[in-house]
């Protein structure tokens, strides 16, 4: 299995979705190698033996691994994906970067290649070296394993590598497609690119909800046969509640998350204006952030609502369940989202959650409110119903606890391997 | 005599900054300064520029019998941490004080921009803040500097009736045109308020260029600097060299020359005889108004555009602005000490300062003042100061209700509550000396 990160350092939530997965598959019988490009050492490998790629060097330099460097190649232009830089900025870091990699390639094999792991501005180098470190590995663990299974587009090509030099059936399990990062006309092509000659060269694919799904068929042109739904889960044992006293008295609507384009950061401001002309008894909090936290900064401000409506910037650790368990309901306007893990962590925080029809978990959560992104009247209705009727409050926070809760990686794990079985010969 | 005056005012403010407040501190922890900054930053300029620079004043004072004179304005806040932090600095200026030849105008006690949004706030800080350097150094300001130099015509009305005779204001070039700088002018709205304003060029040579190595004229000399003096009021009256004090030392180090500069120039221009010294309200004694001076719109001594825009020039300073002032009624009838000291601190134009967007013409400036990485930033931290606050007024005001009620059911013949809320402010807010 070919990953980019595993809890405890993790950037983003593809880590614990990974962690969830192989502990699923571990409880179902399935034994897995957990390659990812830069381990710390400190993960959990109770449920996977981790391969750190940045331990292995590219020694066994076969004919094949040199035509796949081939094929990579080309994305080695222009890997500049830090997305804000000014433009004096970018120039000096396209240049850097060009300089760095001529030299760096030229004397990459037969050594070890410490990867960062993150997701930084030598980005689209490090998928390219990942792939060939990957393919290594392949092949020196060639009796070990049976499936690769490659998680997200920084790892399609280290899994295309594996299968091309071992001949094992290829599954590429997809959380985000480049559809879910940027608006439609909007997305990065590089990305695209790589994604669709994974899901191309992958013998299924694995999406994470029927949205996504349907993405991968309709933007992609994917033959739907070899495309399976499997949702994810959460795994919230060993985890206690927080109880807190409360600073402010008011009930507290919350967003929690990157503030970017996809998320509908605008959307849950409107919403929120519109409920402070009903009711003055309610504050909301936009936590994390994001390139649109600015934006959204001042449009609160114009609107004269910023005495209730505040920024808490980006919440680290402990501070995440802090916000979950001082909210009275939680909402996640998404665009697009592929799933959306954090309306389940609200819901098993005992709070009331209002999702975007336009979401993954949307097809899973049956005691969410669902609401059009773009229907602030619709969110602003069931914000107002929730504040003010215990009874709804109640129900819908009794209800999605049990709910959530029944929601299990295992179940997620045993889909997985029926996929996993259907290729094997 | 000389026929020709020098008017040397220096400003001295520090702002009280604010510590990191989050969100999950709403309601919970009503501290809201950063103490260690805040002493940390006063103690450092106290070393660098306030005590060098006031025991070189009080030099030459002595030195020159009396003939050099300056002015200063110190904010309410600056005073507040100079008894807290560095007391030392307070005797220091009352020893300049006590010497006859420095005068000290009145501002708000806060630096803020109350004048332009509340009459009833602007009139209690100012009177606030002339009782301070009444108890303090023992003298009666009687004329006034605006936090920034802010000026309009209905300022400077507002401000003839508190009973001040000058006020130093900005010779901004769109207001003047062909004007001189270097004249005593008078309020348009109140002919009565005599108007002393910057010779910006002049000032700037000394506070922003001086240590410039880039800057042509570099190094600045006394008798070049005399020489331009001369050049600048050919026919005119009165030079208003006005200034931060922290330009001494702070913002110009002592390595630049800048003490050695201010020691040679008295001495050059008393030498020289065309200049005499004389404070603000000297200088509109000795000088009549030569016309009135128009102002319908605010002007300030901030950035190239001379107006508030510094403060309220984008929707976060404006919303923020609007929000602490639409809580200075309900901050009276409570009249708590500690409600009324911190909804001063939160007036502090520095607040809504760090909060410009302005960051390409004047950005240089901006981020030098700025504890901030982002105007942003500045917003969200201030915001949730301001909502703690909310919520301390809103329960001090429902307390108060509640015991007002209480006191009426008592006494049958007591008016109605609400017609005695206007009397309660001057009762229970004794620190109000109203000018009646």
């Amino acid at each position: 299995m070919f990953g980019w990160e595993f809890p405890p350092h993790i950037a983003g939530g593809l880590g614990t979705a990974c962690e969830g997965i192989v502990k699923g598959l571990a409880a179902n019988g399935v034994q897995t190698l957990f390659v990812m490009p830069s381990a710390s050492g400190d993960e959990d490998q109770s449920a996977a033996t981790i391969i750190n790629a940045s331990d292995v060097a590219v020694d066994t330099v076969s004919e094949s691994v040199e035509q796949y460097l081939d094929k990579v190649k080309f994305i080695h232009i222009g890997t500049n994906m830090i997305p804000y830089a000014d433009p004096e900025e970018f120039s000096r870091l396209v240049e850097e970067d060009r300089v760095r990699q001529v030299k760096d390639f030229s004397i990459s094999y037969g050594q070890k290649y410490k990867f960062s792991g993150k997701y930084g501005a030598n980005l689209m180098e490090e998928v390219a070296r990942y792939a060939m470190v990957g393919g290594t590995i392949a092949l020196q663990h060639k009796d070990e394993f049976d499936v690769i299974h490659a998680h997200d587009w920084l790892t399609y090509y280290a899994g295309i590598a594996a299968k091309e030099l071992t001949g094992r059936p290829l599954v590429i399990h997809v959380h985000a497609t480049s559809f879910d990062r940027g608006s439609a006309d909007n997305i990065d092509t590089r990305v695209f690119e790589i994604e669709k000659r994974g899901m191309l060269a992958a013998d299924r694919v694995i999406t994470v909800s029927d949205l996504t799904r349907s993405i991968v068929i309709g933007k992609y042109g994917i033959d739907p046969e070899k495309v399976v739904t499997v949702h994810n889960a959460v795994d919230f044992s060993g985890r206690e509640n927080l109880h807190l006293e409360r600073g402010v008295r008011e009930k507290t609507v919350t967003f929690l998350g990157r503030i970017t384009y996809q998320k509908g950061p605008e959307y849950f401001i409107e919403a929120a204006a519109k409920v402070l002309k009903r009711t003055k008894n309610v504050r909301f909090v936009m936590a994390g952030s994001g390139d649109m936290m600015n934006r959204c900064i001042r449009q609160v401000a114009r609107m004269g609502i910023s005495d209730r409506f505040h920024f808490t910037g980006f919440l680290r650790g402990m501070d995440v369940q802090k916000m979950f368990a001082l909210s009275d309901v939680y909402i996640m306007p998404s665009i697009s989202e592929p799933f959306g893990i954090s309306p389940l962590e609200a819901m098993r925080t005992g709070v009331p959650s209002i999702i975007s029809k336009q979401s993954g978990a949307a097809e899973v959560l049956r005691y969410a409110f669902k609401v059009d992104f773009w229907d602030v009247d619709a969110m602003a209705d069931d914000i107002y119903a929730l504040l003010h009727y215990p009874a709804l409050a109640s129900f819908s926070a009794a209800m999605g606890y049990d709910e959530v809760n029944a929601l299990k990686w295992n179940e997620a794990a045993a889909k997985m391997k029926k996929v996993y079985e259907s290729v094997v010969k | 005599m000389a026929s020709k005056s020098i008017c040397l005012y220096f400003q001295v403010h520090q702002p009280t900054r604010l510590r990191l407040y989050r969100f999950f501190d709403i309601g919970k922890d009503s501290h809201y300064y950063d103490d260690f900054a805040n002493r940390t930053i006063l103690r450092r300029i106290a070393q660098k520029c306030y005590l060098p620079m006031n025991a070189l004043l009080l030099d030459l004072i002595g030195r020159h019998g009396g003939k050099f004179k300056v002015a200063f304005s110190i904010s309410g806040s600056a005073l507040d941490q100079f008894q807290r932090f560095a007391p030392d600095v307070i005797d220091s200026f009352r020893a300049l004080a006590d010497t006859g030849c420095v005068e000290f105008l009145a501002e708000t006690y806060n630096h803020s921009l109350a004048s332009l949004k509340s009459e009833s706030e602007f009139a209690h800080q100012v009177a606030r803040h002339k009782a301070a350097v009444e108890s303090l150094f023992g003298v009666t300001p009687t004329a006034f500097r605006n936090t920034e130099l802010i000026y309009s015509d209905a300022i400077g009305e507002q401000v003839a009736q508190m009973g001040f005779k000058a006020m130093l204001t900005e010779g901004a070039r769109h207001i003047m045109g062909w004007k001189s700088p270097n004249f005593v002018y008078s309020c348009a709205a109140q002919p009565k308020l005599k108007l002393l304003l910057r010779n910006y060029a002049l000032s700037d040579d000394i506070a922003f260029r001086f240590s410039d190595r880039n800057w042509e004229n570099w190094p600045l000399t006394a008798d070049k600097y005399l020489a331009w003096l001369k050049e600048s009021a050919q026919s005119d009256d009165v030079v208003g060299l006005f200034m931060d004090y922290e330009t001494f030392g702070e913002h110009q180090n002592a390595s630049s020359g800048i003490f050695d500069f201010m020691r040679a120039l008295p001495e050059a221009v008393l030498a020289d005889g065309t200049f005499d010294f004389a404070t603000p309200s000297q200088a509109v004694k000795k000088y009549k108004a030569v016309a009135p001076l128009d102002v319908p719109d605010a002007i300030s001594w901030a950035d190239e555009e001379r107006d508030v825009s510094a403060w309220l020039g984008n929707e976060l300073q404006q919303e923020a602005f609007n929000k602490v002032y639409a809580m200075t009624e309900k901050v009276s009838i409570v009249g708590s000490p500690e409600l009324l000291e911190d909804f001063g601190h939160l007036q502090e134009s520095d607040h809504f300062y760090y909060m410009c967007t302005k960051f390409f013409s004047d950005g240089e400036v901006h981020k030098y003042f700025n504890p901030y990485d982002t105007p942003y930033e500045a917003f969200i931290n201030y915001m949730n100061v301001l909502s703690d606050f909310q919520i301390r007024l809103d329960e001090a005001r429902a307390a108060l209700d509640v015991r007002e009620a209480a006191i009426g059911q008592w006494d049958n013949a007591a008016p109605e509550v609400p017609a005695k809320a206007p009397a309660r402010r001057k009762a229970s807010a004794p620190r109000k000396k109203k000018k009646d």
